[in-house]
């Protein structure tokens, strides 16, 4: 089976720079888990930028999903994005004029491949964003309030943690997701993540600098280490 | 999908928004108004007199002629004898003739001497024919039909009675004291020079008349009404002559015959092309009005783009999120422009709506107060052009959050840039 992320001698560099990052190689499996790890600076975000295909010009061989990231047009690269991925970012998932069950769908009408792997769970959209709202643990009574802002952020990253997995994408690449949370609540949102990964067993590559949360993963790739060899 | 995007963004904006599409609104209306004014300030002009088909008068320069017979402005070197009147009115080719007597006035209005038959076949406008507000024509040697205005501003009912004066000064130490003038009837506003006339028969101006010479009274022949109306009133010559022909086919035709006879020197001319020649003198006014409509566009476009620039700020987040979730650049900026033509099309519809009621309310006071006849109408061709042209702009307003949205697009690391 193809893994979902495979990189050999990736590197990248802002033009007139060292390189920020140098990977020998990284290799994921489909449905496992990685974590970034690394001081402010060492690339983690623009690592993730990279994986996402928002930032181009990586040297080296990079796939997502079977995928080689260097040959597709920024084009494809959206269509891949919108089509296999699903992002969480540390806050402001969410676009405040619409309601929850409209702004988990979303990526259901940016993409066809997700609207079917939903209708093949013989699902609508909307019915699908109330059952991962659900199982979220958010209050069915806030699915069609209009106001996102009136959530609290840890009830606004599990409805992007919805968003995110709605359609069963391969990949979730996450960016300190947790790190406007409480502890108590951080701990409680990566157990639902958990849950919901294993579920529809995409794979998650995360980036964060909370110890507290390497644990669990099945991969740990730290860059500060890697800058240090 | 992009338009319920675009339509929840727009709501979720909505103070922003609603005062964008206030400011769009006000400038289409005041852009449209003010071409409308234009338009109709012009068209008004030239349908001061329509359905005539000459002007004749005594020897003179033909815009001179237009403005005395038509305008009541100046006055006539000489007239056209009764005799030389009677000619053209019993000419095969002529349909109608209306007799204009001018060289009186009552407090600063001109009183104009001529026939029952203007009632008839004077027609301004959109072929309007006059009519009387109140009251009927002239019914009297000493009858007076008051125009709009001068009833209005001198406050005259029907019955009243007033006093013209020799001359048309605006204070006259001459007056027709001894033959004092019955309101029989008050014009309807038309929104031509008639509104601030006096109309009286040719036979009553000349009754006053009696026992003057050369423009002063005759000491010792003072001539009381009674006496008046047993004297030979036949007028003795008029100023100028409203023509209306059989077949407009003679028009040319008579005017050259008439301009170059010898025995009686006339002037014919074409009003409309008198009209048009003395427009394009006083249009300075309408070239100064399109100064203004220039004006009100740029400040309307600047309000807009103003505050369409900020939203872009507030919505960096937003494009942030769409690209992040694989929403091409294209489709982000298909959503933005999609959003800054909804808003602009509201915003040109809204000030359609307000600009035709706005006028449809002012309509009357604009006839009484300032003699403007200004109506709602569908949008003129101009207008439609106008309106496109804000659409255009507005939609180039929507260009530059769409520009930004490109930008950031490429320019990524959109995970933690908003």
């Amino acid at each position: 089976m193809t893994p979902i992320l495979h990189a050999e001698s990736l590197s990248f560099a802002w033009p007139g720079q060292p390189p920020l990052f140098q990977l020998p190689e990284l290799i994921l499996p489909a449905g496992e888990h990685l974590v970034i790890t690394g001081p402010s600076g060492s690339g983690k975000t623009t690592l993730l930028n990279v994986l996402a295909g928002l930032q181009a010009g990586h040297s080296g061989h990079l796939s997502v999903a079977g995928e080689a990231l260097s040959t597709l047009s920024s084009r494809a690269l959206d269509r891949l994005r919108a089509d296999r991925m699903g992002l969480l970012f540390q806050q402001f998932n969410l676009l405040p004029y619409l309601n929850l069950i409209d702004n988990v769908t979303l990526p259901c009408t940016l993409s066809s491949v997700r609207r079917d792997a939903v209708s093949r769970q013989g699902l609508a959209p909307a019915e699908a964003a109330e059952r991962l709202l659900t199982r979220m643990q958010l209050d069915p009574a806030l699915f069609y309030r209009r106001r996102v802002a009136e959530l609290s952020i840890g009830q606004q990253q599990r409805v992007a943690a919805a968003r995110a997995l709605i359609g069963n994408p391969a990949l979730i690449l996450a960016d300190e997701p947790t790190s406007a949370l409480d502890p108590d609540n951080r701990d409680r949102f990566m157990a639902l993540l958990r849950d919901e990964l294993a579920a529809c067993g995409s794979s998650l590559v995360m980036v964060s600098h909370d110890p507290a949360l390497i644990r669990g993963f099945d991969h740990h790739l730290d860059l500060g280490a890697l800058i240090s060899c | 999908m992009l338009i319920r995007l675009a339509w929840n963004s727009l709501r979720s904006r909505r103070a922003t928004v609603l005062l964008t599409l206030f400011t769009i609104a006000l400038s289409t209306a005041l852009l449209l108004g003010v071409q409308q004014v234009r338009e109709q300030s012009r068209q008004n002009f030239m349908a001061t007199v329509s359905g005539t088909d000459l002007i004749v008068g005594a020897r003179a320069g033909p815009v001179q002629l237009l403005l005395y017979s038509l305008f009541h402005i100046g006055s006539a070197t000489s007239n056209i004898s009764w005799t030389g009147y009677q000619a053209l009115a019993e000419d095969d080719r002529v349909a109608w003739t209306i007799p204009l007597s001018l060289g009186d006035s009552h407090r600063g209005y001109r009183v104009v001497g001529t026939r029952n038959l203007i009632f008839e076949h004077y027609r301004y406008g959109d072929d309007r024919a006059l009519s009387f507000a109140q009251g009927e024509p002239l019914n009297d040697l000493f009858a007076v039909v008051l125009g709009a205005k001068v009833a209005r501003q001198l406050g005259y009912q029907p019955g009243d009675e007033l006093v013209i004066a020799h001359g048309t000064g605006n204070t006259s130490f001459m007056q027709h004291k001894q033959m004092p003038f019955t309101v029989s009837g008050i014009l309807a506003p038309t929104g031509t020079p008639l509104d601030r006339t006096l109309l009286v028969s040719l036979e009553g101006l000349e009754a006053v008349h009696l026992g003057w010479r050369a423009g002063v009274p005759l000491p010792g022949l003072q001539v009381s009404a009674e006496q008046a109306r047993q004297r030979d009133l036949a007028p003795r010559q008029v100023t100028a002559v409203l023509v209306g022909l059989k077949s407009r086919l003679q028009t040319f035709h008579l005017q050259r015959e008439l301009n170059n006879r010898r025995d009686a020197p006339l002037t014919a001319l074409l009003p409309g092309v008198v009209l048009q020649e003395l427009w394009q003198v006083i249009g300075v006014a309408e070239r100064a009005l399109l100064v203004v409509s220039a004006a009100a566009l740029l400040i309307g476009i600047a309000g807009m783009l103003a505050l369409m620039l900020a939203a872009v700020a507030q919505r960096q987040h937003e494009v942030a999120v769409l690209r992040a979730l694989g929403c091409s650049p294209l489709r982000i900026a298909g959503l933005l422009m999609l959003e800054s033509l909804l808003l602009t099309l509201g915003g040109v519809i809204l000030g359609l709506i307000v600009l035709q009621a706005g006028l449809a309310a002012a309509q009357t006071p604009l006839l009484e107060h300032f003699g403007l006849l200004i109506q709602p109408a569908l949008p003129s061709s101009e207008q439609l052009f106008l309106c496109g042209l804000i659409l255009t702009l507005g939609l180039l307003a929507g260009l530059l959050p769409s520009l930004q949205a490109w930008r950031l697009a490429t320019a990524s690391r959109l995970i933690r840039r908003y």
